[in-house]
């Protein structure tokens, strides 16, 4: 074999002889040809993974013949394995107009990864799972799929992951290994493009509109923030930061980023190159507009993408208490912190006002036409992105009080 | 007994494997996901150079994957169905092709020179080695 650039363990070689049954095989196969696909040159540990290439709508039954076929060859997570939202609430499906043979169809998805070991066999599927206890640490190396994730948890979290895909991330949980090239290595991890904010963004969905606008111009690059009027500890200053990656995480491939004395490896270290661009940014607001269609009519507004946190929940509660909607709205988030929304009564006020929180769920993979919605308002640039490019539905991305200000007037452009 | 190959290539082995057929040819990358049918193995991307043939059994050449990560699944599906390609030859691979043959357990090679190889040449592989019979 030539120009295998990859040196094995004996163990890792054993495995890519059988040895370890037809499941261990395929999966270090998959690990071994990413590696020789990226020039790397050993495999590494990894201390969790998380999984995307949930939705039976993206799957559909080839894809989950073969993780039911996989599962049934006896793979098995190595690994804390956590899981991508479905397409639909595990349990109130119905709630939201899934039809009784798409659910089916779900459900055998999520079992096939449960009978693997992922989330312990009780997989909690969330596009957040730093949020619900895969917390990975400085310096960690991981294996994460789900861009939204992957380009938290370099950022904000500091731990290393390459943007893994679908597969990729299930042969890494079932190996507990991955290459060790891209943003494994130190050396990749310097930015290139410094990123000098004049506008002052403000809420969630301002950083946001930041993002689309960043991501677009970034491509593949590692931006380097300065400017940004981000307090660390400061009310939302994590779901700023959460939103910022998402929406350069869609409209470009950045998988991390730093923020000047305030993302972990920027306050240890310069990581910002010496040969590097500058993108200068005086207002964010056109960030909006390039994620937004001309819509005279929306039917439902979606927050939580990604998937909501609990100060998230609250501050659209807050913003819902005592009005009274005319469309739907729906918030998404991990079942557990849907449990403490539950518990602080947000809730209640969310359902007052005419809302609904689902949890599992994430409408940028779900079928949303044949639910009956069009056209989808949402404070998210990521979430506006995926519904018009995937979903194939019309998307406003707007401020949240725009949002609701909408679903208080029909859905009539406000 | 054959004659001998008009052509040898070495190339690096994405999935070991042995295979022979005809070759079918694409100058232009394949995404599988809404590019091939995965029922039919019939290639259905409007305007691709492959449009309205059968990959099925043919040593599938060209020089890339492209598109959307589900084309995996589709690799696998075709082989469920039995219309999978005999083998897979890339110029550089990509992983959505590369894990595309491992889970379908297609046989694939790549970096190969595939401007050597014409459709309908024979071609046999045999994990890295790639041998090419002129079709004349």
């Amino acid at each position: 074999m030539k120009k295998s650039t990859l040196n094995l363990s004996a163990e890792e070689q054993s495995w890519l002889a059988g040895d370890g049954g037809p499941a261990l095989k395929r999966a270090v196969e998959i690990i071994v040809a990413l590696g020789n696909i990226y020039g790397a040159t050993r495999l590494i540990p990894v201390k969790s993974v998380q999984i995307s290439g949930v939705s039976y709508r993206n799957l559909g039954q080839p894809g989950l013949d073969f993780l039911q076929r996989w599962a049934a060859e006896g793979a098995k997570v190595r690994v804390p394995t956590t899981l991508n939202p479905t397409a639909m609430d595990m349990e109130n499906w119905a709630a939201q107009g899934f039809s009784g043979e798409f659910a089916q169809k779900q459900q055998a998805v999520v079992a096939a990864f449960s009978q693997m070991g992922v989330g312990g066999g009780h997989p909690v599927p969330t596009c957040t799972p730093y949020l619900v206890g895969n917390v990975p640490a400085l310096g960690d190396d991981i294996a994460w799929a789900e861009s939204s994730a992957v380009v938290y948890a370099n950022s904000v979290l500091g731990a290393r992951t390459n943007r893994e895909g679908g597969p990729g991330a299930v042969a890494a949980a079932i190996t507990g290994r991955t290459a060790a090239y891209g943003l494994h290595l130190v050396e990749n991890r310097l930015a290139t493009l410094k990123v000098e904010v004049k506008a002052q963004p403000r809420t969630i969905s301002e950083y946001s509109a930041l993002g689309a606008l960043v991501g677009q111009q970034a491509g593949k690059q590692i931006p380097y923030f300065v400017g940004l009027p981000l307090e660390p500890g400061s009310p939302l200053a994590l779901e700023k930061l959460k939103a910022l990656g998402a929406a350069m995480a869609a409209t470009g491939a950045v998988a991390l980023y730093h923020v000047e004395g305030i993302t972990p490896e920027a306050r240890n270290a310069p990581m910002l190159a010496t040969a590097h661009q500058t993108l200068v940014i005086d207002d964010y607001r056109p960030g909006y507009a390039l994620l937004s269609d001309p819509v005279a009519k929306i039917d439902l507004i979606w927050v939580g993408c990604p998937h909501s946190s609990l100060a998230e929940i609250a501050w659209v509660a807050e913003a819902l208490a005592g009005r009274k909607l005319t469309i739907p709205l729906w918030v998404t988030c991990a079942r557990p912190v849907k449990e403490l929304a539950l518990q602080k009564g947000l809730v209640d006020i969310i359902e007052s006002a005419g809302g609904q929180v689902f949890s599992d769920a994430c409408m940028s993979i779900a079928p949303v036409k044949s639910l009956g919605f069009n056209a989808v308002a949402t404070p998210s640039a990521k979430a506006a992105f995926y519904l018009r490019n995937l979903a194939g539905v019309l998307a406003r991305f707007c401020s949240l009080e725009r949002c609701i200000e909408t679903a208080l007037d029909q859905g009539r452009e406000v | 007994m054959m004659d001998t190959p008009d052509f040898v290539f070495t190339g690096r082995i994405i999935k070991a494997g042995t295979a022979a057929g005809r070759a079918l040819v694409s100058s232009e990358p394949i995404g599988f996901l809404g590019g091939v049918d995965g029922e039919t193995g019939v290639v259905t991307e409007r305007g691709h150079s492959l449009e309205g043939q059968c990959v099925a059994g043919k040593i599938l050449v060209f020089p890339s994957g492209k598109g959307s990560t589900v084309g995996s699944y589709i690799l696998y599906q075709l082989s469920v169905n039995g219309v999978a390609p005999a083998a897979l030859i890339n110029a550089e691979t990509e992983p959505i092709v590369a894990v595309g043959a491992i889970i379908g357990e297609i046989p694939m090679v790549d970096q190969i020179p595939i401007e050597k190889i014409r459709a309908g040449d024979y071609v046999q592989i045999s994990d890295a080695i790639v041998e090419i019979w002129r079709n004349s």
